[in-house]
């Protein structure tokens, strides 16, 4: 059978009528999960986040109060603080690193399906056990200098950093080198051909045909930076915790880990972790779309 | 065909990833003993507990007594025909479980309040107990949580010592005895020797005061409860105060720069030292002094698996750190394991806890099971215990020695303010100079009245 009789055939009335009729029904089961895991969870998070309670069922209606706490929450800014410098940092980094490696490794070389593999494999490893054996690995050197790694904010932050490229950097790299495949041969050729030099074809060719590579990475590492939780958690903690101008700080907390560790102070704190919590959304959303406006307006259409 | 490569790796790892998201499960539940109950009515024999028409879930905080609770629970089932289900929250997970748990129907029905801050969020939740049989066989009032209105809303069903556990055979080969030791002058000074002649006699004199999470709390927590209880007797306080004066700190510092400097551990490597470590170091007689509690007894002499230490050979003695009159100091007794029961449970429900609660506390072999698992527990019908450490607690009180209460448990946002007192102790310990240790006062005083506002605001 032709490819041409195959689309004619699942054009036709014959089929298209039944899938039509019954495609509600199919998707049905996925839809009711989707509503009851994720819309209803939702709308009533939102709902709670103006409420006071202990557990949902007792809520309270207390209007913005929430909201107007956090503004005066210098651990909730601290953390929002940590937390835009973090997603800078690892966005570029992350995105830098891992399209360096995505390039060497398309090129031919010995092994290269290898060290694909290698680079991959950290990603595999959940974000606490990571946190954990980096905790062991930094004090392990800083010991040597009679230092640990909650000693200051400087080191955990950096440490949080290293962690972070470390896991993320080798699954952006296979999202960078199926982008880096797809690039038509012939372009290239016709680039070297034209007597174009490697840097021309890395800035002109290259880069232009992986943007929608840049975009996905990006996006990606955006919202996991601004949601990192499990290894900011596993790895210091927030600590060091310290007094400074009358409020406790938790210097190298973010912004998932106030929200959690907000929620445990008592139960009139479960509708203030909420409202941080539909304000963390937001911002998460915001950056995200504005992110996905500014990189797709750069791609190429190949 | 790369490509293809490529998509099937990234869709395999973003299944793996799937699946390891899906472990993230944060209890351990058994319900064993409530599907066992339909099969198996109400067959052996008619004991004399009454059957309710109800059902009991309890939402166990002691991790090392589930499997025992679980057997309890079987051996009820089988008695009454009651089901009892047993689900135990992950240590430092309980609060998040019985947060989740309240919300839902089938919410447990037994459960456990820690203190008065749990008793708090708690209160419209927890049962008066004041005037049921159980509250009757109660040896003592001491360890119960009562709210503002005196009702007995938690009910205190074991309690816990700590102090400093000595191993007594390596004091005799340094030369030295218990005896010798009666206060912190003479503590130091047994512990000065014996560090300056660690090389010659093969361990030291105290274990490693680790500082990572699974130590901290040994002094975050139980150590800095010496000056609280003493600035609490001083001032006679008896509910959560809104400051603390830290009167006492000097002999915080006393017997902290004890700990780090009569000890075979760097300092610097506190932080990352864990609870096991500092086990072990003990366990293996690496070391002569061991801050810890009544619940180590296991660990260090009955569980087979681990160090099988000689109970002879050990002593808990109170913890020295240079306060008038402390020669006649007891061990410091408390608890965090009160049992509540859900007042918004149906009544069915309400009746068959009470009356499982009752049958732990007077049946022979279940409460011979509750004081083998917990130590010491205040019920009447309930057996002494063979806990070396509490019959050398018990012995100090019947000698006339004070008991030395749990002050941390006023400790206002306690996770909070003890990561902060971990933070200055660690930065103290790797350079003990005075600007240091005030950051140790501050992080005590200053940080108590800032959570006190945090948890009022």
């Amino acid at each position: 059978m032709s490819k041409k009789t195959d689309r004619a055939a699942l054009n036709s009335e014959l089929i298209r009528r039944p899938i039509k009729r019954w495609a509600p029904l199919f998707i049905l089961p996925v839809f009711i999960c989707f509503c009851i895991g994720f819309v209803w969870p939702f709308i009533q998070g939102i709902y709670l986040s103006f409420c006071n309670f202990n557990v949902p069922s007792d809520a309270t209606w207390v209007g913005l109060q929430n909201y107007q706490k956090i503004w005066s929450d210098v651990g909730f800014w601290n953390a929002f603080k940590n937390t835009a410098a973090f997603a800078v940092v690892s966005i570029i980094l992350i995105n830098v690193v891992a399209f360096g490696i995505a390039y060497a490794l398309t090129q031919k070389m010995w092994g290269s399906n290898l060290f694909r593999t290698v680079f991959f494999m950290p990603n595999l490893i959940g974000g606490v056990v990571l946190g954990y054996i980096w905790s062991m690995i930094f004090d392990g050197i800083l010991k040597h200098y009679s230092t640990y790694l909650t000693a200051n904010s400087t080191y955990g932050f950096w440490g949080l950093v290293v962690l972070v490229a470390w896991q993320q950097i080798g699954y952006m790299m296979i999202i960078y080198i199926a982008g880096l495949q797809s690039i038509p041969e012939d372009m290239l050729e016709a680039a070297r051909i034209d007597g174009a030099s490697g840097r021309q074809i890395l800035f002109k060719i290259v880069l232009p045909n992986v943007m929608p590579s840049i975009t996905t990475c990006t996006f990606l590492t955006l919202t996991n930076s601004f949601k990192l939780f499990d290894q900011n958690l596993a790895l210091t903690g927030g600590a060091p915790s310290v007094i400074m101008n009358g409020a406790k700080i938790n210097q190298t907390e973010l912004l998932a880990l106030n929200i959690y560790s907000t929620y445990n102070i008592n139960k009139n704190y479960h509708g203030v972790a909420q409202a941080k919590a539909v304000i963390f959304f937001l911002l998460v959303a915001v950056l995200a779309i504005a992110q996905q406006a500014a990189t797709r307006s750069k791609e190429v259409q190949q | 065909m790369k490509a293809k490569k490529v998509l099937s790796l990234t869709v395999a790892s973003a299944m793996a990833a799937a699946m390891l998201a899906g472990c993230g499960g944060s209890s351990s539940s058994s319900e064993a003993a409530s599907s066992a109950a339909e099969s198996t009515p109400a067959s052996s024999t008619a004991e004399s507990t009454p059957a309710a028409a109800g059902e009991v879930y309890y939402l166990n905080f002691k991790p090392e007594f589930d499997e025992a609770l679980q057997g309890l629970a079987q051996t009820y089932t089988e008695k009454t025909g009651v089901p009892v289900k047993v689900v135990t929250a992950a240590s430092g997970d309980y609060a998040t479980t019985l947060n989740a748990q309240m919300g839902k129907d089938g919410a447990p029905t037994i459960y456990n309040i820690g203190n008065m801050s749990g008793l708090k969020d708690w209160d419209s939740y927890a049962l008066d107990l004041s005037d049921t049989p159980l509250a009757g066989e109660l040896t003592t009032n001491d360890f119960n949580l009562y709210n503002e209105a005196g009702e007995l809303k938690a009910m205190g069903y074991c309690y816990e010592s700590f102090g400093i556990i000595v191993n007594t055979k390596l004091l005799a080969d340094a030369g030295h005895s218990l005896d010798e030791i009666t206060n912190f002058d003479s503590l130091k000074a047994v512990a000065d020797d014996i560090h300056a002649r660690a090389d010659e006699l093969g361990f030291d004199a105290f274990t490693s005061a680790g500082l990572d999470g699974s130590s901290s709390w040994r002094f975050s927590g139980h150590l800095a409860n010496m000056p609280l209880f003493y600035e609490f007797r001083d001032d006679g306080v008896n509910e959560q105060p809104a400051t603390v004066t830290g009167a006492y700190l000097d002999n915080f510092r006393n017997i902290w720069d004890l700990y780090i400097t009569d000890s075979a551990a760097d300092p610097a490597s506190l932080t990352t030292a864990t609870g096991d470590q500092a086990e072990a170091e003990f366990g293996e007689g690496k070391a002569v002094f061991y801050q810890n509690g009544t619940w180590e007894y296991a660990n260090l002499v009955t569980d087979e698996t681990k160090f099988k230490m000689n109970a002879d050979d050990l002593a808990m003695i109170p913890i020295y750190c240079g306060v008038e009159g402390e020669e006649k100091a007891g061990l410091c007794s408390g608890t965090e394991n009160c049992w509540a029961v859900n007042s918004q449970a149906s009544e069915e429900d309400i009746q068959a806890s009470l009356d499982f609660l009752y049958w732990m506390v007077t049946d022979a072999d279940a409460s011979a099971v509750m004081v083998e698992q917990l130590g010491a527990v205040p019920f009447k019908s309930c057996p002494a215990s063979s806990n070396k450490f509490i019959v050398d607690g018990n012995e100090l009180l019947s000698n006339g020695n004070y008991a030395v209460t749990w002050a941390f448990n006023y400790t206002p946002n306690v996770d909070s303010w003890r990561s902060t007192m971990v933070t200055a102790l660690a930065a103290y310990s790797t350079d003990p100079t005075d600007a240091n240790w005030e950051q140790v006062v501050s992080a005590y005083v200053d940080g108590w009245a800032i959570e006190y506002q945090t948890v009022k605001g």
